[in-house]
Parts: structure tokens; C-alpha cells; sequence
């Protein structure tokens, strides 16, 4: 990583270690949103870290911005700040207030928002995938949350058609953050494993030095390796002009399945102390699961892009993945 | 803190001219393989063609000159990707290009350098690897084959006495590099072993092919019966085997052949699918890409490490679990979503692709170090044990 981005890193991990504790993740999750902690976070201009510098942002490319989601990911972050970044990318400035992300749900008129209740206003992609930026003054809100206990309110504008293609490029945008968080909630969850491990006494040693726990925090190393190669991948693919939706399918399917494999694995390894209320594993767990299915699924961008390669043909696959 | 990094990796300019050149030339010289000899790949044994490869300078093109060209790590991999990518038969060359010359480059004598690296760059001199023996596997310490200083003839050296197995292709190699056990293994028992060249047509060595379960004869057991070997042959320093070993696993650990052995299979399934895939197959397709591109940037960024002089044992152990695990799946993938029952003789190149890789994939969490070993490097990367 360059300087620039270690300090990003630096700034973020110090933000969120100063307001972020176990008594705002419970109020949080109740329902409150954490200004304090949001506070801190626009105070830095971390939402704004790709508006351009004349719109009042950082100017600075998705591969810095990946640095963000990764912290934000990593501390598990209750907050709307993945949605604020995809929507400063997207439309190059942000209007005063919290700004979400839009997509389409099961029911057509209802679109699925992040902090729905919270927001001034919600991007969308219009039937020809273009932007919206839609007030959310007066609009319908039904209150609802993920497994994560973020808010995931249904929200009914009236008048407003949206793209509802789930392949438009405010989904994408939203997959690519996501795939960012969740990059930096693995890291996290496998930081823990091992101090744990590295800790827990069963049988007269640590049970980290058993093979059985070694093995299985093994493969979560590599899922969490696996992931952080592919959300920074993308994000740079995003930098260097390239198409949206194609690096978000990857990048969403590779951290969505090291997602689930890690979550599982961490909880293995915990036993029955990280299935209580108290540790923090779950702060992560329950968010990694969540953020896998929000903005498309695997199995959603897995068809898409397994789609996009057969129309390619056989003897393009391997010119494609070389040539890209 | 993560224990592990991974970079990303940009190709050097030129990489692109250099990767036209190689599929230009694999039209050339490679357009009549079938498909199904394709899948075999670098288990594919072809001298004239490795001959073909040595005259083109991209036999160790990364070595110093006069012995390469000095070109980067990275045009090497770009290499050897197209030519793995493509099935072309690099078997010949594989390993002394690979391993065995990059080691006496770095370790051996002027006039071990001298001696062999020319024909191992003409593609002319085969090399194969000898390690595992008949009771150590995964426990490479605790090998027992042996060489113990000896004069014959007024010449000083060394006699060399046992047995290695799983040597792949020793039966047309001219050289093997072998880990002897040459004193006390000391309390970490990684004491006292030694790298040896030791030249195959030495009376008293014995090569017997083992054929495997595919019907193969690719790997072999080699037995050493009083063979005299050369003082001059000695690699690197007596008793500092391990640490040589552990140096050149990692090249053997993270390149594209760690991700692309069953790339047949994966480029047939898609041809299968056909261009309107069913919703599984198209889902199936989509989740291999994915995992494909991944590695390979995963692979890449080792190699840039590697070229810079690092030395990314933990990285390159991730490249080959991840690899293998990807490799694995795609005969799985394919069984759910064909559903082809593979007939060896007749077959579609589909299903014939899917009858080798089937069968010769369970050797790939096996070969240079296995599953459990790889787990057991990451775990102690992390800070475990």
C-alpha cells in the first residue's frame, strides 16, 4: 500500500476504535442511529472520499476508497457510510444529509433501502439505468432490518420507476462496496480466531495447536486472502475505466463465499462463547451474512457473469481473462 | 496486523507483444494436439517440442546472462500461463526449467552452471526431483537415503545408497537433484541433509516406472546402489538441504500450473454449456471464473514477489491450497451440471477431458506438499502452534 493509504487506514482505524463500543453497537442495532459515530465519520469526509475535490470531496479512486470499506467492514460499522461512498462515485457529489443506495426488491413498488428511515435521499437507476437522486422527504417507509440489525426499510416513492433489472449500476455499486466490507469483516473474524485460539486452554494447551483448529483456520486464511485480492481487484478494475457490473459479479461472488465459509468456520472454532450476546464475533458474523445476499446474491451474479462467458464462447475464455 | 500480503501485480510493458509471440507460435506448433491430449498438459512429454521452446529463448528466459536473457519473472509467467492455458506438452522441460536450474543458479558452482544450465535452457537436459522415498512422505526430514564421502579412482565424492520414489518422469531424465542425508538431523531434524545433481546414467542407479492409477507410467522409484558421485556435484552447502528444499518449494508451490491444470476441463464445460447455458450451468460457469481470475491475481502477485527478491513461503502456500481446492471442484461442477457418464475410448473430447481430470486430480493435493502440509505452513504463518 502506498502512504496515502496507510494513513487512510490509520485515520479510519483510530475513528472507529474511539466511537465505536459494544454500547453502540446495542443502541445501534435497537434502532438509534449512532450520530456520534457518523459524526466523526463526515467530520473526516470519509463519505465523500470520491467526490471530485471541487464538489467538496477527497477526489481520491475506488482502490483508496477500498481502504475505507475495509475498515468499515472490519469494525462491523453501523452505519450508511458504504452507501454514502458508492453514491458520491456514482454521481460525482453528494447532497447535504445521509444519501443510500436504492434496490430493487421482490415487490416492484417497494424499493429495498439501507437506512431508509435515516436518509435525505436514495440513488436509483431509472428504467434506462440512469441515475436518480431521489428526495425521500414524504415518502412511505416500512421499518424492517437485516440479520445484521441494520435498518433495510422498504420505501415507497410515489412516481419513481425504477431499473428493478438488479444488474443496473447502482446495484453494482452497491455489490462492489459490499464486497469490500466484507473483505475487511473476514480479515477481522480470522484476527480474532487466532487470538482466541491462541488463547482458549482445553486438554492442558491452547487450542490453536491442535491440527483440527489449525486445518480449518487455514482455509479461512485463505478465504480471507481470496477476498481481499478480490474486492481490491475490482476497485482498481473500477479505477482503470472498466465496467462496473463485470468487477462487481467477481468481486461480490468471491468475498460472498468466503463470507459464508469464514462466518461458519469462527463460530466452529469459538465454541459456545461466541454464540453469546456478549463476544463480538457475532457483530461480524451476523453482518458478513447479510451483506452476502444484500445487492445480489452469489447465485445472482454468478448467472450473470457465467452468462456473459458462454455468450463469449469456449475459445474466449482464456483471451478474455488475459487480455481484460 | 495480517500475516500475509498480497500486491497487486502489473505486467511489465511488452508483456502483451510477448503474449501475441507465444500464441503465435502455439498455432504454429501446437494447432494438431487433441483436445483430450490437452487436459494432460504438463504431464505431457514432448522433447522436440521443449526443443522448439529452448530455440525460441524461453527456456529460462529470467536468468542471468550468458545463461538467459535476464528478462523479468513476470514474462516468464506470461509464458508458461499461455503455454499451460493452451495444454501445449511442456513435461520435458517442466521441472529442470522450473526448479532445478533456478536452484543451481542460485546455489550451485560456476561449473555446475557451466555444465548444465545451457542444455536445461536449449530444452535439451531434463531434470527430475528426488525427495519423497519409500517411508517419508509429507515427513521430508526424515529421509534415509544417503551419500558418504568416498575416493574411487583417485577421485573424491561421494556414495550415494537408497531409494526415492514418485519421481516424476525420472525415466527420461538426464539428471536428478536429490535431498541425501549426509549427517546428524540435530534437534529441529532438519540438520544434516545435502542437494545433490547426480547424472542417471551412473552405474548403480536403477529407474523402475510405478504406473499409476490412470495407467500411466509417470512416476518412478529410483534406486541408488554404490553410486559414485562427484565431489563437483555437490549443491550449494553440505548439511543446508532443508533450507535449499524450502527455497525452491515456493516456486513450485505458486505458479499458474497451481490453478490452470485443469483448465481443459473448465474451457470443455463451457463449450458444453453452449451459449445459452441452463441457469445452474450459467451459475456454475460464473462462480469458477470468478475463483479462476482471483487466483491468478493471486498467483501474479507472488511472482512479482518472487522477482523482487522476497521470499512469500506463506502466500505461495495459499496459491497452491486455493489452486487445488478450485482444481478439484470443476470435475464435481461438471458431474452436477452435465451429468455426462465418461467413456474413456470413444468419448466426446468433453467426456474424455472429464474421465482424465477425474482420476488424475486427486494427485494434485498430493504433489508438492500436501493439503494437510500446505494447512500446516499457513497455520504457523498466522502465529498458531
Amino acid at each position: 500500500m502506498n502512504e496515502e493509504r496507510i494513513m487512510i487506514a490509520e485515520t479510519c482505524e483510530r475513528l472507529f476504535a474511539a466511537h465505536l463500543d459494544a454500547e453502540v453497537f446495542r443502541t445501534a442495532e435497537a434502532g438509534r442511529f449512532p450520530h456520534g459515530l457518523w459524526d466523526a465519520i463526515t467530520e473526516n469526509g470519509l463519505d465523500r472520499i470520491l467526490v471530485p475535490e471541487a464538489q467538496g470531496g477527497s477526489g481520491l479512486g475506488w482502490e483508496d476508497a477500498h481502504v475505507v470499506l475495509l475498515a468499515a467492514g472490519r469494525h462491523a460499522a453501523p452505519v450508511p457510510l458504504a452507501e454514502a461512498i458508492a453514491a458520491g462515485g456514482l454521481l460525482g457529489q453528494l447532497p447535504d444529509g445521509i444519501v443510500t443506495l436504492g434496490t430493487s426488491g421482490a415487490d416492484p413498488e417497494m424499493v429495498r433501502v439501507p437506512w431508509g428511515r435515516d436518509a435525505g435521499h436514495m440513488l436509483v437507476s431509472d428504467a434506462d439505468d440512469g441515475l436518480r437522486c431521489v428526495s425521500l422527504d414524504g415518502a412511505a417507509i416500512t421499518r424492517d432490518r437485516n440479520i445484521g440489525r441494520d435498518p433495510r426499510d422498504g420505501v415507497v416513492v410515489e412516481g419513481l420507476v425504477t431499473g428493478n433489472m438488479g444488474v443496473d449500476q447502482v446495484h453494482a455499486a452497491g455489490a462492489l462496496v459490499r464486497s469490500c466490507q466484507m473483505a475487511g469483516a473476514v480479515s477481522a473474524v480470522l484476527d480474532l480466531c487466532v487470538t482466541y485460539t491462541n488463547e482458549r486452554v482445553q486438554f492442558g494447551r491452547p487450542i490453536g495447536r491442535f491440527q483440527a483448529i489449525q486445518q480449518q483456520l487455514a482455509v479461512m486464511a485463505g478465504e480471507a486472502a481470496a477476498a481481499g485480492v478480490a474486492a481490491r481487484a475490482a476497485c482498481r478494475m473500477v479505477d482503470a475505466g472498466g465496467n462496473i457490473i463485470a468487477a462487481a459479479a467477481t468481486a461480490k461472488i468471491r468475498t460472498g463465499e468466503a463470507a459464508g465459509k469464514a462466518a461458519n468456520i469462527a463460530h466452529q472454532v469459538h465454541g459456545a462463547i461466541g454464540f453469546t450476546d456478549e463476544y463480538r464475533l457475532h457483530h461480524l458474523t451476523r453482518r458478513l451474512w447479510a451483506w452476502r445476499s444484500e445487492f445480489g446474491a452469489e447465485s445472482n451474479w454468478a448467472g450473470l457473469l457465467g452468462r456473459l462467458v458462454a455468450a463469449r464462447g469456449a475459445d474466449k475464455l482464456w483471451p478474455d481473462l488475459t487480455d481484460g | 496486523m495480517q500475516a500475509f500480503a498480497f500486491e497487486p501485480c502489473e505486467l511489465p510493458p511488452g508483456a502483451d507483444a510477448l503474449r501475441t509471440e507465444v500464441r503465435a507460435f502455439l498455432d504454429a506448433e501446437a494447432a494438431d494436439i487433441l483436445v483430450p491430449a490437452r487436459a494432460r498438459s504438463w504431464v505431457g512429454f514432448d522433447a522436440e517440442f521443449s526443443r522448439k521452446l529452448g530455440d525460441r529463448g524461453w527456456l529460462g528466459m529470467t536468468w542471468p546472462e550468458p545463461w538467459g536473457q535476464d528478462r523479468s519473472a513476470l514474462e516468464r509467467y506470461v509464458v508458461i500461463e499461455e503455454l499451460l492455458a493452451a495444454g501445449a506438452p511442456v513435461a520435458a522441460h517442466w521441472i529442470a526449467e522450473r526448479q532445478s536450474g533456478p536452484l543451481i543458479l542460485r546455489f550451485g558452482t560456476d561449473e555446475q552452471r557451466a555444465q548444465l544450465l545451457p542444455g536445461i535452457a536449449a530444452g535439451e537436459t531434463y531434470f527430475c526431483i528426488g525427495m519423497s522415498e519409500p517411508d517419508s512422505g509429507s515427513d521430508l526430514a526424515s529421509i534415509r537415503s544417503k551419500a558418504e564421502p568416498a575416493e574411487v579412482g583417485g577421485e573424491k565424492g561421494w556414495v550415494v545408497n537408497g531409494r526415492k520414489v514418485w519421481t516424476t518422469y525420472a525415466q527420461h531424465s538426464h539428471y536428478m537433484i536429490a535431498l541425501l542425508r549426509t549427517g546428524e538431523a540435530g534437534e529441529n531434524r532438519h540438520g544434516g541433509t545435502t542437494q545433490f545433481v547426480i547424472d542417471l546414467a551412473t552405474p548403480g542407479v536403477t529407474v523402475q516406472p510405478i504406473r499409476n492409477m490412470i495407467g500411466d507410467e509417470e512416476f518412478n522409484e529410483v534406486t541408488f546402489d554404490d553410486v559414485f558421485v562427484p565431489a563437483g556435484m555437490l549443491v550449494g552447502e553440505e548439511g543446508n538441504g532443508w533450507r535449499q528444499v524450502t527455497a525452491e518449494l515456493s516456486f513450485e508451490r505458486s505458479g499458474p500450473d497451481r490453478f490452470l491444470s485443469a483448465f481443459a476441463l473448465l474451457k470443455a464445460l463451457v463449450h458444453v454449456a453452449g451459449e445459452n447455458p441452463s441457469d445452474m450451468a450459467a451459475a456454475a460457469i460464473g462462480r469458477l471464473h470468478a475463483h479462476l481470475t482471483t487466483l491468478r491475481a493471486m498467483s501474479l502477485s507472488v511472482a512479482a514477489q518472487l522477482d523482487a527478491g522476497a521470499e512469500p513461503a506463506l502466500e505461495a502456500a495459499f496459491v497452491k491450497d486455493l489452486g487445488v481446492m478450485f482444481e478439484q471442484s470443476i470435475p464435481e461442477i461438471a458431474h452436477q451440471v452435465i451429468g455426462a457418464s465418461p467413456r474413456i475410448d470413444h468419448g466426446d473430447d468433453f467426456e474424455q477431458v472429464l474421465a482424465y481430470v477425474q482420476q488424475a486430480c486427486v494427485s494434485f493435493s498430493l504433489r508438492g506438499g500436501t493439503t494437510e502440509i500446505m494447512r500446516g505452513v499457513i497455520a504457523r504463518g498466522l502465529g498458531l502452534r
